[in-house]
């Protein structure tokens, strides 16, 4: 399967990966090469395959609901690129 | 001084032959006067070292013993050493100092290693040669033109060049195997669940697991018994007894069945290589073990199925690196979307970009059943492979890597000829076998890892079988010329 420069464009958008448009062909080709040695797969008839998704098919351990950690907050928001009065930053959402 | 293995440092140290002080003193100095060559550390962590070394002396004084009390190791750059910088080999974490330690670092601390510092590995672990690293790549002590391997590469180079006498690393395809093949070394890739991961920088969750970087399969047993365990901060930990690893080393190997798997002996394993393996399970079938000709037949889809979930749990996990939170954010956003397309732009490199990009694609409406869900379905067909093979057989062995260390740029301008550098290796990761790769030999000078697959939980096996491996040959005493 090959992938056109506009749904490259799509998904970089969905990622939140800005694209340098002088790369955007060659970032394709790339890509495109991949997807390409990728569809390997659907030589393969998998429709009566249980999907795997534990490599050891364990469930998930659950807890008691009890508060266990410590806040925190103070060092959390120590390594943060910019913070103020307990909260993070970022530039204005809402005029 | 440096020459001494892990083990012998830890008896040295117990007979007082000299401190902890005094190896932990000589190492960061030959790290400083190596470290310009060979690019293995990040960061050296002299004095939080020299501080941990005399504690552990005084500890000594006072009565305290224990193997790895005072004993010298490195830490790769994504577990996580609260006030020590921890990059993950990114510009994205260049300056992040973490609040907390990994659970793998916080036990190897409490049995008293001293970390030397963090070591360099390809960005978020994507990448097999160390040359993805926004820290610039780690050189090859066997041969200073080629690459170490990766992702892994500054834990293999630093124990290879003798900085260090272990390292921690990480697999997620054979980050470990591969560059610990590449650079004559003995490293171990424990079942998933094994080893906490908590603390440690993610990259494919249901896929990375940690494990030990060292000389011989005594030294790995050491670390593995102080790394391995529960935890509960690690939701995928497994409950499981950790055996005295080291109590198993010297069982004998007759009777033992060697699965020899056919397809990883394909045309793309260079001639030279496959010889030493072959030689090697030779020595094997000379110590009383058997070898049983196996069948893994859907190995060959193991690297597209990878390049599915490996790219799918990145997209969702890097996610996380949004310039907001912790890490890198960018000069002056002009609003939220510019903040987070730059940040992340500026601050992943190339390959962890299109890693991202291909998962985001995986996992995106349209196109799920087609990828994803057929990757996850080819995963299960070949953990059914391995559990059908060890019906038959105790351990599977083979190449670790298609050939020796290469030189720089020579796999880097094409992503896919990278990725089947771990042709050979990511089946275990896929299925979440304990897997280690062995010194077997050396081809033209550089060394030849040999591969062993365990059943879950055979860590104990696996190290048994290197160890009788190790006492009947010397490949893995074998050192680069490299001179600190």
């Amino acid at each position: 399967m090959t992938i056109s420069e506009n749904d490259l464009a799509r998904v970089a958008e969905l990622a939140r990966i800005r694209l340098d448009p002088a790369t955007v062909t060659e970032v394709t080709r790339r890509i495109g090469n991949i997807l390409g040695m990728i569809d390997r797969m659907q030589a393969v008839d998998t429709s009566a395959v249980t999907p795997m998704a534990h490599p050891l098919d364990t469930v998930q351990r659950l807890r008691p609901d009890e508060v266990t950690e410590p806040n925190r907050r103070d060092d959390f928001l120590a390594i943060a690129p910019v913070s103020e009065a307990g909260l993070y930053l970022v530039p204005r959402v809402i005029d | 001084m440096h020459d001494i293995a892990l083990e012998a440092i830890g008896s040295a140290l117990e007979r007082r032959e000299f401190s902890s002080v005094e190896i932990t003193s000589h190492l960061l100095d030959r790290i400083e006067r190596a470290n310009g060559t060979l690019n293995a550390f990040v960061s050296v962590n002299r004095e939080g070292a020299l501080r941990a070394a005399a504690a552990a002396d005084a500890a000594r004084a006072k009565g305290a013993s224990g193997p790895l009390l005072g004993v010298p190791i490195a830490h790769k750059d994504l577990f996580c050493t609260a006030g020590l910088r921890t990059t993950c080999g990114s510009r994205m974490l260049g300056e992040f100092v973490p609040p907390y330690d990994a659970t793998v670092v916080e036990r190897l601390g409490a049995a008293g290693c001293v970390t030397l510092g963090k070591t360099n590995m390809d960005e978020f672990a994507m990448g097999s040669s160390n040359e993805t690293s926004y820290f610039g790549p780690v050189r090859n002590p066997w041969d200073t033109g080629r690459v170490p391997g990766g992702s892994s590469g500054g834990s293999a180079a630093a124990v290879a060049a003798r900085l260090a006498p272990g390292a921690t690393a990480t697999d997620t395809g054979g980050s470990i195997r591969q560059p610990a093949s590449l650079c004559g070394l003995t490293g171990l890739k424990a079942t998933y669940g094994r080893i906490s991961r908590h603390g440690m920088i993610a990259f494919a969750s249901s896929l990375d697991q940690a494990g030990p970087m060292a000389r011989s399969a005594a030294d790995c047993a050491l670390m593995l018994q102080v790394m391995a365990g529960f935890d509960t901060r690690d939701s995928t930990s497994l409950e499981a007894p950790v055996p005295d690893y080291l109590s198993l080393l010297d069982r004998p190997l007759a009777g033992l069945r060697v699965g020899v798997p056919r397809e990883y002996f394909d045309p793309g394993l260079h001639p030279g290589t496959e010889q030493a393996v072959r030689a090697g399970l030779a020595e094997l079938e000379a110590q009383g073990a058997r070898l049983v000709d196996i069948s893994l037949p859907h190995s060959p889809l193991s690297v597209p199925a990878y390049y599915v979930i490996a790219p799918a749990e990145c997209s969702a996990n890097l996610s996380r690196y949004d310039g907001v939170r912790y890490g890198y954010r960018c000069q002056d956003p002009v609003d939220l979307r510019d903040l987070y397309e730059r940040s992340r732009s500026e601050g992943f490199g190339e390959e962890v970009k299109r890693r991202i990009i291909v998962g985001t694609y995986a996992l995106s409406a349209g196109y799920y059943d087609a990828y994803y869900r057929k990757a996850q379905q080819i995963r299960r067909l070949i953990a059914e492979d391995f559990r059908e093979a060890f019906t038959q057989v105790d351990v599977i062995a083979g190449p670790a890597a298609p050939a020796t260390a290469f030189r720089f740029g020579e796999k880097s301008a094409d992503p896919i000829t990278m990725y089947l550098e771990d042709i050979y290796t990511i089946a275990a990761n896929l299925a979440g076998l304990p897997a280690m790769s062995m010194p077997g030999g050396l081809v033209e000078g550089l060394p030849v890892g040999i591969q062993l697959i365990g059943n879950h939980l055979q860590e104990g096996l696996l190290l048994n079988v290197a160890h009788r491996f190790q006492q009947a040959t010397d490949w893995h005493r074998h050192a680069p010329a490299f001179t600190a």
